[in-house]
């Protein structure tokens, strides 16, 4: 009889043992688990498949670079610079780089959207197009019938001229004037070139063959003009075998990254920049250090801006404004003077933040002294491609009316650079004026000022329409949601972009199949218009935006197929100003030259600090999404965790006691918020600076939830001149939390 | 010996014969049920649970194709300008000829409905993937050393049925590379493709071992 004791056991088990060992299980399994610990899902390998590179131009800045994508089969697998594009000749930013992290990443909209919970909840219902656009159709026939067209607005961003232009020409036969388009640095230049040469052009400067930048607080190491240019020109100076002959001087209110390369960096207050500019002027023109041939035969308004120099900008008057020592400010104006081409730069930072046009207009004036303006390694007006314009729309009785009716921004011609002033309007009218507002290219639920009554007036407009790749803060309180492409996988232009000097046209090509049910926004805009009918149809002759482009870019169209882009090597800048007295004008025709330092909000008393924001290459700040990657670069000073740190010197940190890395609260009159603190020299006392582009509440882990919005803690300030927000900046107070 | 003595061995000897633990007999028995039920395990079941089985989404003839074409393995299977390897073969080739039904065969019919018509790839399962850590150059496999493709994929040319696809349940790889004799004992030079059967051949042809690094980047 068999006992089941502990020998039975045994020697079944010992039994088992032996056999096992000589089956293949326990080799086998150990060889298996070694793969096994292979197969990690998180490392990514490319799919097996054809390699082909695909050019095309990189529109996530204004700067147009252009891009070769590597693709394997149709999965695109790395971008880089495009070696034969003009701009950036294969250089490429960070953004440029992980452009393939927005296009495969998380929060793309992928069909279009129906909102169907409350605005704000982020509950949306995928629908087609067709039904999309009948929603938006029906309306805007509404609008029509009940002739009260002017409720219609839109809020246009800066990375597309062609679909901007179909939007305006959109509610031109509509019959709404209130079309608004973000604002930039180039606005502004524009409008002093306009001033100053009669030019309809923002301001190019030819720094390929300048031999002395002087740099007023622009960020060309920040993300100003075409940053893939910037950073490889910079590149290939400082990497050069023989000494540079360029001299690169720096004035920034902080050590910023351009400051560090710059040869020289002098630290003014902020603000106060074009106040160093006519100090220098004072100084120039006091020792008859400018051209005097220029001045007498090519300009007007002279003795009105040397009047006002001398009254308020002596180099002594200069300094106590801007906090730089008189002799750097006269030796400044003598080492200007004696280059052979210098050039002074205007835009701040990226450019995003706008400036003054009187700001423009002391820093250029500063070029008509040592007369290079118009000339090669000058200042000039930024040259465009000739394209073919379209036909005037014919305009039905209902379009001209509510063109003929009181425009929410009473100063715009055109399109309105005055977003803020839209916002104002509704904001403060009890019953908002705009019923249906459209926003393409831009993100005024981040990117604009005053972000309190950005968000109280968005609640007032009944119908939002966004045009957003991305869920982002905009999308998110929208009604109706048209995703459009991403540039990867669209055909569209880029002209000449930011400050660069020769003409020049870029055609994107779809670099792969769109991965979702995206619609580029030109042609739903053109499909919009056909199904409106009528005249509004009449004014859209084409089939597509593809066709449309095609006719625009007219006899350049074959070689943008097949080559790319188009460049005018041989524009030379024509000697010659376009203003009614045929003459560069300080002033602006028949004006003294007035100068004011653009004031900022605040009591000096109540906010003792100055808090101005700082542009990095690491952060897109326009509301458009920073990619992971971004985010993963930023240094422990900029990003802790999810605290975003603020600059502030030793000096002042010692003032409040408070040490580095610290929690502080940062209060501005619009709002408060907790931050950290970054302790160090870099930044003079009592001024606080901080990181723009942190923020957000929409998109992803990677970016939301991280730091504060600089754009909350600050309002629009207008310009005299143009009437653009030209806030540099705002008082603040802080302290320890 | 003493009574008590002999009382006490009585006494443990009518124990052992109550109390009678398992004898040699049954422990032998028992060793060798434990051992044939491994061996059985180990052998048949084992196998059969480490491998999946799945079909191709279509029953491909090869036989049928080859037959057709001019440059036999090549004309589908070729090197690209690049030196790249084209591997299985996507839906523009197939396109090629299936825009519309060939044949009367439901198989094809498959083909031109579902994935033709549809612009969608055939998601084809791939006998001889290798893990992820293996790089391998059919350039110098083929172009340069001049292999054979059968020597390394055997006779799939002549098939007419794509034969099931197995996969090892842990490691996700296909059946072909550790061989379909768990044992791994091959008859042919395709029967097996693990790192040491590549390494025999590297040895032979070059005399040595060859260094790590050759096919493990």
């Amino acid at each position: 009889m068999m006992k089941i004791d502990r020998r039975a056991f045994l020697s079944l088990g010992i039994g088992a043992a032996a056999g096992a060992a000589i089956t293949p299980v326990p080799w086998k399994l150990i060889d298996d688990s070694s793969i096994w610990t292979q197969n990690w899902p998180w490392t990514p390998v490319p799919p097996v498949g054809k390699v082909t590179h695909v050019h095309s131009v990189c529109t996530l800045c204004p700067g147009g670079c252009g891009i070769t994508v590597r693709k394997s089969g149709n999965r695109a697998i790395k971008i880089e610079g495009r070696k034969d594009h003009p701009i950036n000749n294969g250089g490429i930013c960070m953004l440029g780089l992980s452009g393939l992290q927005l296009l495969y990443g998380p929060t793309r909209i992928q069909t279009p959207l129906k909102r169907v919970g409350k605005r704000g909840d982020n509950q949306f219902k995928p629908i087609s197009w067709s039904e999309a656009l009948s929603i938006l159709q029906k309306n805007l026939q509404t609008l029509r019938d009940d002739k009260k067209t002017t409720a219609l607005a839109c809020i246009l961003g800066n990375n597309s001229k062609a679909v901007n232009d179909l939007f305006g020409r959109f509610l031109q036969t509509f019959g709404s004037p209130n079309v608004f388009q973000m604002q930039t640095a180039e606005d502004i230049s524009a409008e002093g070139l306009k001033l100053m040469q009669g030019e309809n052009s923002s301001i190019a400067y030819d720094l390929d063959n300048a031999d002395y930048i002087l740099s007023f607080g622009a960020g060309l190491m920040d993300g100003w003009g075409s940053p893939g240019k910037m950073f490889q020109e910079h590149g290939k100076r400082k990497s050069s075998l023989k000494p540079s002959t360029v001299r690169f001087v720096q004035i920034d209110a902080r050590l910023s990254n351009t400051a560090a390369k710059a040869d020289s960096w002098l630290s003014v207050k902020p603000g106060t920049e074009s106040a160093l500019a006519l100090g220098m002027a004072q100084y120039i023109i006091q020792e008859n250090l400018y051209d005097h041939g220029f001045i007498k035969k090519y300009t007007n308004g002279f003795d009105s801006f040397k009047a006002l120099v001398d009254k308020d900008y002596t180099p002594k008057k200069a300094s106590e404004i801007t906090g730089l020592d008189e002799e750097i400010i006269r030796f400044l104006a003598k080492d200007f003077t004696k280059a052979k081409r210098p050039i002074a730069i205007f835009g701040r930072g990226s450019q995003e933040i706008a400036g003054s046009v009187q700001e423009f207009m002391a820093i250029h004036a500063l070029n008509a002294l040592v007369a290079n303006i118009n000339e090669k390694g000058g200042a000039y007006p930024k040259p465009l491609t000739e394209i073919s314009q379209w036909q005037k729309a014919a305009l039905d009785d209902i379009a001209i009316k509510g063109l003929s009716e009181k425009q929410i921004d009473p100063d715009a011609t055109d399109f309105s650079k005055r977003p803020h002033r839209l916002i104002k309007t509704i904001a403060q009218s009890k019953e908002s004026p705009i019923s249906t507002l459209l926003v393409a290219g831009a993100n005024p639920l981040y990117q604009l000022s005053d972000q309190k009554t950005v968000q109280k007036a968005l609640e007032k407009i009944p119908m939002i329409v966004s045009f957003s790749s991305f869920m982002d803060e905009t999308a998110v309180q929208s009604d109706l949601i048209l995703p459009d492409h991403l540039y990867l996988e669209k055909c569209a232009e880029v002209m000449t972009p930011p400050g660069i000097q020769k003409p020049i046209v870029s055609l994107l090509k779809p670099v792969i199949k769109p991965l979702f049910d995206t619609k580029n926004a030109g042609d739903v805009i053109i499909s919009l218009a056909h199904k409106m009918g009528g005249s509004i149809a009449g004014a859209f002759p084409w089939s597509s935006y593809e066709a449309c482009l095609a006719q625009r870019l007219g006899k350049y169209w074959k070689i943008l197929q097949n080559k790319g882009f188009v460049v005018i090597d041989s524009f030379t800048p024509v000697r010659r100003f376009s203003t009614g007295s045929r003459k560069f004008e300080f002033a602006g025709k028949g004006q003294s030259f007035a100068f004011q330092l653009t004031k900022i909000e605040g009591e000096t008393k109540r906010f003792p600090f100055l808090l101005i924001p700082c542009d990095s290459i690491r952060l897109t700040a326009d509301g458009s999404p920073t990619p992971p990657f971004m985010m993963k670069s930023l240094e422990d000073t900029v990003l802790k965790g999810n605290d975003i740190l603020v600059e502030i010197n030793t000096a002042t940190a010692k003032s409040l006691g408070i040490n580095h890395n610290d929690t502080a609260k940062l209060s501005t009159p619009h709002a408060s918020a907790k931050v950290r603190v970054n302790v160090h020299d870099g930044i003079m006392p009592d001024v606080i600076a901080i990181p723009r582009g942190l923020g957000h509440t929409a998109f992803d882990d990677y970016l939301a939830g991280k730091g504060i919005n600089y754009m909350s803690l600050i309002g629009p300030v207008e310009d005299m001149v143009s009437g653009q927000d030209a806030a540099w900046g705002i008082r603040a107070k802080l302290s320890k939390a | 010996m003493s009574t008590i003595d002999q009382n006490a061995k009585n006494e443990t000897q009518q124990a052992e014969t109550a109390y009678s633990s398992t004898g040699p007999g049954m422990i032998t028995v028992l060793f060798l049920l434990g051992f044939a039920a491994s061996m059985i395990f180990g052998w048949i079941i084992f196998p059969e649970l480490l491998y999946s089985k799945k079909h191709q989404p279509i029953d491909y003839n090869h036989r049928v194709h080859l037959d057709l074409v001019d440059n036999g393995c090549q004309s589908c299977h070729y090197f690209r300008e690049d030196g790249s390897f084209s591997g299985i073969p996507g839906l523009d080739n197939c396109a090629a000829c299936h825009e519309e039904a060939q044949g009367e065969s439901e198989e094809e019919a498959k083909l031109v409905e579902q994935y033709v018509k549809k612009g969608i790839e055939v998601p084809w399962l791939v006998y001889s993937r290798q893990p992820d850590c293996v790089f391998f150059s059919h350039a110098a496999h083929v172009k340069k050393k001049q292999i054979e493709c059968i020597v390394c994929h055997g006779p799939i040319g002549q098939s007419t049925h794509s034969r099931v696809y197995e996969e090892n349940r842990i490691t996700g790889v296909s059946r072909d590379i550790w061989g379909k004799n768990i044992a791994g004992i091959k008859k042919h030079s395709w029967d097996r493709m693990k790192m040491d059967d590549c390494a025999e051949c590297h040895a032979e042809v070059s005399g040595k071992k060859d260094a790590c690094f050759v096919c493990h980047k």
